[in-house]
């Protein structure tokens, strides 16, 4: 990427965080409050994802079956299906079938993905957006910029000032119930004058020709009730086999999207219904009502022979991920999506129905914070599907290969792999030479010359500090020193995971953790292993990460055939072991690794818990603490640990809940995301400088979050293993 | 169906906002005018000895859907968890009557009153493959905060009551 391409980016970004970014971050910010409230609210939570998920991936395996039995079952109602190859082929088609005849929509993304309007428009029909946030956009004539709520971006005030611009209205509309009431009537108009009604599907279930339509206001219903001709399009992979599967998805889906336990209205059809149609003034008998099911392609039959992109087809398109990402709550969907799909999932879904330069857009947006993981209904790992994107398309650039940069990257890439991803990729060996000519390097790379040239050739932001290399690192500083805790007095033996940061920048910690685990009686050894792969890995270098994790568990593997325990300071290393080493490492290595790997502060609880002397560890007597967790943690369910441990120790804790820190390892380093980096960043500072929190000590367990808080805070925060460091 | 589904089917009522009222076959007729706005339309009731009163236009042209302030029902079924009353039915209308007039009254028998989603879509199958072309899981009044705030009324009614047949 050049410097000036970085620019326009910046720009557009800084452009999007000044126009839509508070309108979004708002919005977002309920649906995402409301998702963790009502899903908290079920008792069987992770056995209905699970439930969804077993369904979606034998509809999926059976899909050719599925077609055939569907469109059995609608032609038996009497009605028609039509499979389409691609865009042009349906439209073609709903072409034919609405033949110049006004058209009433409901919402579908889908038919936003085939541009149907577009089509329609220009064979003289008026086509209608019934949904009001679709009627808001049609008439600012603006793309959708979120998947569940597309006019999310705009505000009350700019959609009363467009309706009173473009309606002209008696009295100027103001509140969103005039707004509402306004859009309700004159589309009420335009449903009592259309033929053809136009719906999505939320799903079909093949067994009866049923479509089910997630809906809260009506427009769907009357869209169907109004028309003589119903027309739905769905994606092929919205068949389900049979109306008990619906289920699980209608408990799911409106806690995840928007956090309601359930939208106003499920519609189950099975048509052509036989509902009375609108005559010229009277109700009319429904029975001749024609109904054509369009079932599309587009790609999606590729998508279910590519094992990466797979499970991007058991996507419910709930949003629940877009809503749980911090970059899309401040930046939005017109950031953040492709031609047609926006947020999280959004890069497999263009990467599969428009091509890889569509999701290239956007795909660097994913900082790979997982936080949406766990949102899934359907338990997709989306930032691997990101992360795998993000390789397809690094291996499809052009080589722009520099030798300078090549001494620093012995990595397992194509040449074309660009520069800065390729810097940050090799943090591991970057740091090793800083730590060895430090503080030369130090200095060096704090020059204004030195750092014009990072900014001008890598994209490496000027305005963030570098992190500062020590000379001596920790595993050196282990080899001099040696255990302090005899075998023999040893309660347990453990390997502690040096990572990058911790072996050569925070080395602090490093030092810490060995002080505070030996006090508790364990014996600790720190391996010289290399870095996790999280580093490439999230610059979608996937070979690189493979080698490292290779490597990473050879230096392990003496500890771990021995029985001993291995403790990972840094989060996000301890998220690679438990969740991406599954998809780089032999199956028995990753699943030895991840039984016997723990969060620093996991463990300690452990020792605790299992008889350890807390009165060794000084006390906080009532010291008051903000923690921030880390994204990867949390994802993993380990931030109460921290807590606990602090808690018990008798420190004052309150936590942050933002999503992300914003710093996201490497993201807040590029000059193309600096100001979106902070602006996230920005959300955690507000948490910590309220009333209650200003005065506390600050601790954040990750290095990217120490990072951002350092930036931004005026308080110089720590990682929480050093309250309870004697020294 | 146990006293227990129906009080849970009162309280998820409250919490989306839709009263329940409880009567009986004999008192359904005083019981509901009350909560009729006119000008009011309905659809007939499939339970036996229940009626609509006179005042009721069971065979609205679509300006009297239009203009109607209440529209009565019969629901399949409630779901206790959620509140939710499930509108059937096909020609005689009951699509548009639920879904134009500014409130919808929908009435349902305590029999009918199912405890989750589990048992809904088991019933729910078995009717669709029985010949049932349309089953609205409707819960609340229709609603929309595409316009910068929750408005309830979007498209179809802001109100919704429930009435109860406990003897059926």
């Amino acid at each position: 990427m050049s410097a000036d391409t970085r620019r326009q980016k910046a720009e557009r970004i800084r452009h999007l965080l000044d126009t839509e970014g508070d309108a979004v971050h708002e919005n977002t910010q309920v649906f995402n409050e409301g998702r963790y409230e009502s899903t908290a609210n079920l008792d069987d939570y992770d056995e209905l994802k699970n439930e969804a998920r077993a369904i979606k991936e034998d509809a999926i395996e059976r899909l050719p079956e599925l077609v055939d039995q569907v469109t059995e079952a609608v032609e038996a109602n009497g009605g028609s299906v039509y499979v389409a190859d691609d865009a042009a082929d349906a439209n073609r088609y709903i072409e034919e079938v609405v033949d110049g005849r006004d058209v009433v929509k409901s919402k579908s993304m889908t038919s936003e993905e085939i541009e149907v309007n577009e089509s329609l428009e220009a064979r003289d029909g008026d086509v209608w957006e019934t949904d009001l946030a679709e009627f808001v956009l049609q008439v600012a004539d603006e793309a959708p910029s979120h998947i569940v709520a597309p006019a999310i971006h705009k505000s009350r005030e700019e959609i009363a000032a467009l309706f009173n611009e473009v309606f002209d209205p008696e009295e100027p509309l103001e509140t969103a119930e005039e707004l509402t009431r306004f859009a309700r009537e004159y589309l009420g108009e335009k449903i009592l004058d259309a033929e053809v009604g136009m719906t999505g599907a939320n799903f079909v279930t093949a067994d009866t020709g049923t479509l089910a339509l997630v809906t809260s206001e009506g427009n769907a219903r009357k869209c169907v009730q109004a028309t003589d001709t119903h027309v739905a399009v769905a994606g092929v992979e919205k068949l389900v086999p049979s109306v008990e599967d619906l289920q699980p998805f209608v408990e799911l889906i409106g806690r995840s999207g928007t956090g309601q336990d359930i939208t106003s209205y499920i519609s189950l059809f099975t048509p052509p219904s036989d509902s009375p149609t609108f005559g010229g003034n009277e109700l009319e008998s429904g029975d001749d009502r024609e109904f054509h099911l369009v079932l599309i392609d587009n790609g999606r039959m590729e998508m279910r022979e590519d094992d990466q992109l797979r499970e991007t087809l058991y996507c419910i398109r709930c949003s629940a991920c877009a809503n749980s990402c911090a970059n899309f709550q401040h930046v939005g969907g017109h950031a953040f999506g492709g031609e047609t799909y926006s947020g999280g999932i959004a890069t497999g879904w263009e990467a599969g129905v428009h091509g890889e330069d569509s999701a290239a857009e956007f795909n660097d947006l994913c900082t790979g914070c997982s936080r949406c993981v766990n949102q899934c209904p359907v338990n997709i790992d989306i930032p691997w599907i990101n992360t795998v994107v993000r390789d397809r398309i690094n291996r499809g650039e052009d080589g722009d290969f520099d030798f300078l940069v090549e001494g620093l990257t012995p990595d397992e890439e194509p040449g074309g792999v660009d520069l800065q991803k390729r810097l940050f990729g090799n943090f591991d060996t970057l740091a090793k030479l800083g730590s060895a000519f430090a503080p030369l390097s130090n200095w060096a790379a704090r020059t204004g010359p030195a750092r014009s040239l990072l900014e001008r050739t890598l994209g490496v932001d000027s305005r963030r500090e570098l992190p500062e290399f020590e000379r001596e690192s920790l595993v050196e500083w282990f080899e001099k020193r040696g255990p302090h805790v005899g075998r023999d007095e040893a309660r347990r033996q453990v390997a502690l995971y040096p990572d990058a940061y911790t072996n050569y920048v925070r080395t602090e910690r490093g030092k810490a953790a060995v002080r505070v685990l030996e006090a508790l009686d364990i014996r600790v050894d720190v391996p010289p292993a290399g870095e996790s792969g999280r580093a490439p890995l999230s610059q979608g270098m996937v070979s690189t990460a493979q080698s490292n994790a290779d490597a990473v568990y050879d230096a392990l593997a003496p500890a771990i055939a021995a029985g001993h325990d291995v403790v990972v300071i840094e989060p996000s290393d301890l998220a690679m072991f438990h969740r991406e080493y599954e998809r780089l490492l032999p199956e028995d290595d990753y699943a030895a690794l991840h039984e016997q790997s723990y969060e620093l502060m996991e463990y300690v609880y452990g020792l605790l818990e299992n008889g350890g002397d807390i009165d060794v560890l000084p006390g906080g007597d009532d010291e008051r603490i903000a923690y921030h967790s880390h994204c990867q943690q949390r994802t993993l369910d380990l931030e109460p640990y921290t807590v606990a441990v602090l808690e018990d120790c008798g420190f004052d804790v309150t936590t942050s809940d933002v999503e992300c820190c914003g710093m996201a390892g490497s993201f807040g380093y590029k000059s193309e995301y600096y100001e979106l980096s902070v602006d996230v960043g920005e959300t955690l500072v507000d948490e910590f400088t309220t009333e209650d929190t200003a005065d506390r000590t600050v601790v954040a367990s990750g290095t990217s979050c120490l990072e951002q808080l350092d930036a931004l805070l005026t308080r110089r925060p720590a990682h929480p293993v050093r309250l309870l460091d004697t020294q | 169906m146990s006293a227990e589904a129906i009080a849970t089917f009162e309280s998820s009522l409250d919490e989306i906002g839709v009263e329940l009222v409880r009567t009986t076959a004999d008192e359904f007729a005083s019981t509901l005018s009350p909560l009729l706005d006119a000008p009011t339309v309905g659809t007939s009731l499939p339970f036996e000895t229940v009626s609509l009163p006179d005042s009721v236009d069971t065979d609205p042209s679509i300006a009297d859907l239009e203009a109607a302030a209440t529209g009565v029902t019969a629901a399949g079924y409630g779901i206790a968890d959620y509140g939710s009353v499930i509108i059937q039915g096909g020609t005689d209308g009951e699509e548009p009557v639920s879904l134009y007039a500014d409130e919808h009254v929908a009435v349902v028998a305590a029999s009918d009153v199912l405890p989750d989603m589990d048992a809904t879509f088991d019933q729910l199958a078995e009717d669709i493959r029985n010949g049932v072309g349309q089953s609205i899981i409707a819960t609340g009044p229709s609603a929309t905060a595409d316009m910068g705030s929750l408005v309830t009324g979007a498209h179809g009614p802001m109100d919704v009551t429930v009435v109860l047949l406990e003897d059926k």
